[in-house]
C-alpha cells in the first residue's frame, strides 16, 4: 500500500473546519494556550457568519489585544488604553447602519477605562462589547488586575491580593447588567470546545441584537486565561480558571432582552 | 451678505459647526465655553441637517470619540477650557500620531490648576509646543473677534482634512462670551456617507469589497518603522509650515517698533497702536492667527528691514515671546507684556510698557 501524505489528506471533499477568510494569515503574537486567539477567531466567523464582514468596525484596546486589528481581517481603529467605547460610541451614532464593537482586556474595560464602560452602557450605545477577563495585566507582564482574585499573586501583590488594602475583585459585568440601557449581558470562556461552542453562541446574539437594532449594548465577558501571567503551563491555567475563576465570575446568560436572569 | 446676528463668540462657533456641515460634536462643559454645547443642545442640529451633539461623560471620552468619528471620515469637532484640554492630550497625541482629523476648540481660562473662569493665553505652549506626548504638531487658529469664531470654523475642518490632523481653534474667555455682530455664512451641505466613504479611502467605514481593509493605528512596535512615520509626520508639518502660516499686518509700514499679539491682547493693541501714534510713536501690530505655524519669516523679514523692537503682548507671562525671540536671534530688541490670571490688560498699559520695555529698556 502506497504511503499516504499530507498532501493526499488536504483535499476539498475532506474539509470539515477551516479557518474563517476574517483572521489574517498573520502568526498570532499570543502566548501559546492563551485565549485571546479563541476569543478573536469566533468574533470573526460571527461577524463571517452574519455576512457583515464589509459593514464592521472593530476598535482595538491597549493590552495583548492592541495588535487585534493585525489579525482581525476588517476595518479597525486602535484606541487609547480604555477609550475603545469612546471610539465605538461615536462610529455607531455617525454610522448607525454600520456594525461595530470593542474588544478589551480588564485593565482597559475595568480599571482605565471603567468610565467609558459604565457610561457607554448607561447610555445604551448600539454597540457591542467583547470583554476578555483574564485577572491580570497580561501586557505589561502580569501586574494586578481589578479582577485579580484574593490572595492571587501578581507581580504587584507579590504576596497575594490583600482585599484590605487592594479592594476586591471588581465585578463590572454584574455592574453594568444593572443599567437600563444594556440589552444583553452574558458570561462565557472559550478554554473548551463545548465553552467555546457557547461563547459563539453568545457573540452571535450580541452582534444579532445590533443588527435587529434592539436598544442597549450587548456585552459578552468571557472569562480567559493568561498562561504567562499566571506563570502556569496552559492546561494547568486552564484547570486553575475552573477551580478558582468560574466560581467568583460564574459562566451564563446575566441579562438577556433588557431582563436580568432570576438566579 | 450673509445672515447677520448678535451673539456670543461660543454661539458663533456653535453656529458656524452646524453650518460647516459639521457631522458630529461631542463635549463636555465647563467655564467659560459651555454655551457651546448648549447652543447646539438647543439648536436640533440633527433635524436641521442629520448632525449628532452628545454630552460625552468627560474631556478624555470627548476626545476619544473625536478620534472614533474623525477616523470613520466624519466632520467631528469638540471644545473646552484649559483644564479640560489638559485631559484631552493623551488623545490629541494619539488623533496626530493616528493622523485622524477633527476640530478642538480651546477657550482658554486663567490656570495653572483650577485657575479661574476669566480669559487668559496661558494654554500657548501646551497648544504650539506639543501639549501631549511624541514629536507632533497641532495647526492652531487663534481668532480675535466672534466673526472669526465663525469664520475659522470651515477652515479648520478644511485644514484637519487637507492635512489628515486634529487642528486647533484657541480662543479665550473674552473672545468666547462677548457679543458681536456677525455675519454668518450660508449652510454648507453635510457629505452623504457615499460621498464619505470615496472621499476619504483611509477611514474606517467598513472594509470595502474586493478592498485592502483600513485600520487606523498610532502603534508601530517596529522602531524602524516607527522611525519612518515620524519623519512622514514630519514632511507633513513641513509642508504645513510652508502653505498654512496666517498673521495679520495693522499700521506696519512705516513703524519702528511692532506689537506681535493674537486673539483678545490683538483686539487691545489695536487700540494700543492709535494711542502710541497719538504720542507720536510709531508702532504697529503684527496679528499672529496661526499660533502655529508661527509667523517666524515675517518677523525674521521685519527685523532684516531694522524694525527696533518687538513687545510681546499676551495674557500670560511670557510663552509666544520666546518665539519671537527664535525668530529675531538676538538682533533686536524683544520683550514681553502681560497681565494673567484673568486680568486683562488695558490698552494705555500696553503702551506703557512699549515705552519702558522696549523704546527706553
Ligand atoms: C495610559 C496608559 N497607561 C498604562 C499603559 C500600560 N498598559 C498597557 S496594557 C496595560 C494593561 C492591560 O491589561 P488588560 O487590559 O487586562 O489586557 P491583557 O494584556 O491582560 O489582555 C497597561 C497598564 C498604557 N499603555 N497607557
Ligand atoms: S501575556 Fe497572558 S494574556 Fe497576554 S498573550 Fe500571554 S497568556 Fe495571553
Amino acid at each position: 500500500m502506497a504511503e499516504l501524505s499530507v498532501q493526499d489528506i488536504i483535499k476539498p471533499e475532506n474539509l470539515v473546519y477551516e479557518k474563517t477568510k476574517l483572521m489574517t494569515d498573520k502568526t498570532l503574537s499570543y502566548c501559546p494556550g492563551c485565549g485571546h486567539g479563541t476569543a478573536h477567531r469566533l468574533t470573526m466567523e460571527v461577524i463571517e457568519e452574519l455576512g457583515k464582514e464589509n459593514d464592521t468596525i472593530g476598535i482595538a484596546p491597549v493590552g495583548c489585544s492592541v495588535l487585534a486589528y493585525e489579525f482581525m481581517n476588517i476595518d479597525m481603529q486602535q484606541a487609547a488604553h480604555g477609550r475603545a467605547p469612546a471610539h465605538a460610541t461615536a462610529v455607531k451614532r455617525l454610522w448607525p447602519n454600520k456594525v461595530v464593537f470593542t474588544y478589551q482586556g480588564d485593565g482597559d474595560l475595568a480599571a482605565i477605562g471603567t468610565a467609558e464602560t459604565i457610561h457607554a452602557c448607561n447610555r445604551g450605545e448600539q454597540i457591542v462589547i467583547i470583554f476578555i477577563n483574564n485577572g491580570i495585566y497580561g501586557m505589561t507582564g502580569g501586574q494586578m488586575a481589578p479582577t485579580t482574585l484574593p490572595e492571587m499573586k501578581t507581580s504587584t501583590s507579590p504576596f497575594g491580593r490583600d482585599v484590605a488594602s487592594m479592594g476586591y475583585p471588581l465585578k463590572i459585568t454584574e455592574l453594568i447588567s444593572n443599567l437600563p440601557g444594556v440589552q444583553y449581558v452574558s458570561r462565557q470562556a472559550v478554554h473548551s470546545p463545548a465553552a467555546a461552542r457557547k461563547a459563539k453562541r453568545a457573540i452571535k446574539k450580541a452582534f444579532q441584537n445590533q443588527i435587529d437594532n434592539k436598544p442597549g449594548l450587548s456585552f459578552i465577558e468571557i472569562v480567559s486565561n493568561c498562561n504567562s501571567g499566571w506563570k502556569m503551563t496552559p492546561n494547568d491555567s486552564n484547570e486553575w480558571m475552573e477551580e478558582n475563576m468560574f466560581p467568583y465570575y460564574p459562566l451564563g446568560d446575566i441579562k438577556v432582552d433588557g431582563k436580568l436572569i432570576e438566579k | 451678505m450673509g445672515e447677520l446676528k448678535l451673539m456670543k463668540g461660543n454661539e458663533a462657533l456653535a453656529e458656524a459647526a452646524i453650518r460647516a456641515g459639521a457631522d458630529g460634536y461631542f463635549g463636555y462643559p465647563i467655564t467659560p465655553q459651555s454655551e457651546v454645547i448648549e447652543y447646539l443642545m438647543a439648536e436640533k442640529p440633527f433635524d436641521r441637517t442629520g448632525m449628532v451633539v452628545l454630552q460625552a461623560e468627560s474631556e478624555v471620552a470627548s476626545i476619544n470619540m473625536l478620534y472614533g468619528g474623525g477616523g470613520s471620515g466624519k466632520k467631528v469637532m469638540t471644545s473646552s477650557s484649559s483644564p479640560g484640554i489638559s485631559l484631552m492630550q493623551e488623545g490629541i497625541s494619539y488623533l496626530a500620531g493616528g493622523e485622524v482629523p477633527c476640530v478642538i476648540a480651546n477657550v482658554v481660562r486663567g490656570g495653572p490648576g483650577l485657575g479661574d473662569i476669566q480669559p487668559a493665553q496661558s494654554d500657548y505652549f501646551q497648544s504650539v509646543k506639543g501639549g501631549g506626548h511624541g514629536d507632533y504638531r497641532l495647526p492652531c487658529l487663534a481668532p480675535a473677534s466672534v466673526q472669526e469664531m465663525s469664520d475659522f470654523v470651515p477652515v479648520a475642518f478644511d485644514l484637519a482634512f487637507k492635512y489628515r490632523t486634529p487642528v486647533l481653534i484657541i480662543a479665550d474667555g473674552l473672545i468666547g462670551q462677548m457679543m458681536e455682530k456677525v455675519e454668518l455664512f450660508d449652510q454648507m451641505p453635510r457629505l452623504t456617507d457615499q460621498e464619505v466613504i470615496e472621499k476619504y479611502p483611509w477611514a474606517t467605514t467598513g472594509k470595502p469589497k474586493g478592498k485592502e481593509r483600513r485600520i487606523l493605528t498610532s502603534l508601530d512596535l517596529d522602531p524602524h518603522k516607527l522611525e519612518k512615520h515620524n519623519q512622514h509626520l514630519h514632511a507633513k508639518y513641513n509642508e504645513i509650515k510652508e502653505n498654512e502660516v496666517r498673521y495679520e499686518l495693522i499700521d506696519t509700514d512705516d513703524a519702528d517698533y511692532l506689537f506681535v499679539a493674537y486673539g483678545s491682547s490683538a483686539r487691545i493693541c489695536q487700540k494700543s497702536v492709535k494711542l502710541a501714534r497719538e504720542k507720536g510713536i510709531k508702532v504697529g501690530l503684527l496679528r499672529i492667527i496661526s499660533l502655529w505655524p508661527f509667523a517666524s519669516d515675517v518677523i525674521k523679514e521685519f527685523t532684516a528691514k531694522g524694525i527696533k523692537g518687538f513687545l510681546s503682548v499676551e495674557m500670560s507671562m511670557g510663552q509666544m515671546v520666546e518665539d519671537i525671540q527664535l525668530a529675531v536671534q538676538g538682533k533686536t530688541k524683544v520683550d514681553h507684556f502681560g497681565r494673567v490670571g484673568g486680568v486683562i490688560h488695558s490698552p494705555e498699559e500696553v503702551v506703557e510698557a512699549l515705552e519702558q520695555k522696549i523704546i527706553g529698556g
